[in-house]
């Protein structure tokens, strides 16, 4: 269990993560979702000591991270896949991990084997593609055989393959009663990943819910409803639901009743109908909306 | 213990130390053999041979030291290192412990090997080494090495680049200190507190023409132990100051 209780880190005026209170349960995947720049490095990086937060506290089963004596066993992380030395073999670079933390060596071979990198053990890791990268950062966190699991934008440049590999390996680690933490800036990939969501925008807490309430409350169904009565239609469905123009197409946006109740309420009225379609909200505009007061960077 | 065997993995699975190594030998050893080559047999001393050792080669393992810590920077290897140990300082102290003592050894090695050449190259020479000055003179290259990877470590850490750590180094350990001796009056006064200095001080053999030696004209504080004593000790203050902003850093 991971428990973060109003952590803050400001660099100058910047407040990176601001005031950020969260829990993540065992045996659960949970996804760290937000925007770029929300926040998401930065609070994995202070969850895992290596940078000091301004201010709050974020613990690790009751313990700081610099707190715990082999870590590697407790913890597992990737943050960056690109942390490897390019003219060490994959091999040197999980032996001295594994040195490090006292893992007898042969689990090297062992997580080796899981990822698929056996056949590439003695090459150095400067040569691997990203996908490689990041199945030795993957065998790296697994090493210990550690209770938590933390992985930032895991499958970032992965090819579909990789990213269905990486999806069912964190199911698997859940479902053997660790804690995984996963960010990553995609509600879609987070959507098929996650069982509960964490998300953040410009460093503070948006919500703190399962996938699928996160899913049900950000996506609204609406009905598109054309009409040459435009004007007595809206009449009619306003004592109903929520209804707003679409000037582009001449059609009203009906939220909040069903495409069969309007059906039924403009026959009761004998309002011709030329469209009758139920739009499904997609998970992107649903989380853009969400956290469009706080994405940092806008495209103008 | 375990950490002291964490740091000889990462430093021997990379192949920058092994060059490194290699290059300060070749420099180190193969000047003292164009200088016996280029001297008369028989008119070699004993100070000729560690020109080379304790100047050119010198400068090689400042580099790899340094190196040793900037590429952990460069690559963010130190974050990993860092996870794996979070207790900052006990990793960073056994990486110098490691460093400091295998440039100790290659220093051995070249101030040796340095001797060892020129015996062969001018037979006639008097190049024994009997008295303790002279034991001082050619042993003491190795602890002039040990202390000096302990600053160039210390410098590596604070300046976390690869180009920032060397050319300080460089600039300190090949330029600077001779050239403070340059500024009227107070300059010589200066070079007496300098480490570098006071390195090359620990290493002078009695007799012979002290104007031709590093440091000519600075009247040292201290006996030749007692630099070498100030050496080491700049070296650590060094490096405590490190470990500190280290720790207070964000990785």
């Amino acid at each position: 269990m991971i428990e973060a209780v109003r952590l803050q880190k400001h660099y100058g005026k910047t407040k990176a993560v601001d005031d950020l209170s969260f829990t993540v349960r065992p045996g659960r995947v949970t996804g760290f979702l937000g925007p770029n720049g929300a926040g998401k490095s930065t609070t994995m990086r202070m969850i895992l000591g290596l940078d000091t937060p301004t201010g709050g506290d974020v613990k690790i089963d009751g313990k700081h991270y610099v707190e715990l004596k082999q870590p590697l066993r407790k913890v597992g992380a990737l943050l960056d896949a690109k942390w490897v030395h390019p003219n060490r073999s994959a091999r040197s670079h999980l032996k001295w991990l594994a040195v490090s933390n006292k893992i007898p060596v042969s689990r090297v071979n062992e997580v080796l084997e899981v990822v698929g990198l056996t056949e590439v053990a003695h090459k150095n890791a400067g040569g691997f593609s990203l996908g490689m990268s990041q199945r030795l950062g993957i065998a790296g966190a697994l090493l210990g055989d550690p209770e938590v699991l933390l992985f930032d934008e895991p499958v970032n440049g992965l090819d579909p393959e990789g990213i269905l590999w990486i999806r069912q390996f964190m199911h698997r680690l859940a479902s053997e009663g660790r804690t995984v933490f996963v960010s990553s800036h995609l509600l879609s990939e987070m959507a098929q990943t996650a069982q509960d969501l964490i998300v953040i925008g410009k460093g503070q807490l948006i919500a703190q819910t399962t996938t699928e309430q996160f899913i049900a409350d950000a996506t609204q169904d609406t009905v598109r409803v054309r009409s040459p009565h435009a004007a007595k239609l809206r009449e009619i469905l306003a004592a109903h639901a929520t209804v707003t123009d679409d000037s582009a197409s001449g059609s009203l946006v009906v939220q909040g009743i069903t495409a069969q109740q309007i059906g039924e309420l403009a026959a009761e009225s004998q309002v011709v109908l030329h469209e009758l379609s139920p739009q499904r909200g997609s998970l992107e505009e649903a989380f853009m909306q969400l956290t469009k007061e706080s994405v940092e960077y806008h495209a103008h | 213990m375990t950490l002291l065997a964490v740091e000889r993995i990462k430093l021997f699975s990379t192949r920058s130390p092994y060059w490194c190594s290699a290059l300060a030998l070749v420099l180190g050893v193969g000047l003292t053999a164009i200088i016996a080559a280029s001297t008369d047999n028989g008119q070699l001393s004993l100070g000729a041979t560690q020109f080379g050792s304790s100047q050119l080669a010198l400068s090689v393992v400042l580099v790899m030291a340094a190196l040793a810590v900037t590429t952990e920077y460069r690559f963010s290897t130190i974050r990993a290192t860092f996870l794996a140990v979070p207790n900052r300082t006990s990793a960073l102290v056994a990486k110098t412990v490691v460093v400091a003592f295998i440039a100790a050894l290659l220093g051995e090695i070249i101030a040796f090997g340095s001797v060892g050449i020129a015996k062969v190259l001018s037979p006639a020479s008097d190049l024994a080494i009997t008295t303790s000055d002279e034991w001082r003179h050619v042993a003491g290259v190795g602890l002039l090495y040990g202390i000096g990877a302990i600053i160039a470590i210390a410098v590596g850490i604070l300046v976390r680049q690869t180009a920032g750590a060397v050319a300080i180094l460089l600039v300190w350990n090949m330029l600077l200190e001779g050239l403070i001796g340059i500024i009227p009056k107070a300059g010589v006064k200066i070079q007496a507190w300098l480490p570098f200095m006071n390195a090359n001080h620990f290493l002078q053999l009695g007799g012979g023409d002290p104007a031709e030696s590093p440091g000519a004209g600075v009247d040292f504080k201290f006996s030749q132990w007692g630099s070498l004593a100030y050496f080491a000790a700049i070296a650590v203050a060094m490096l405590v100051v490190a470990l500190i902003v280290a720790k207070r850093r964000d990785a």
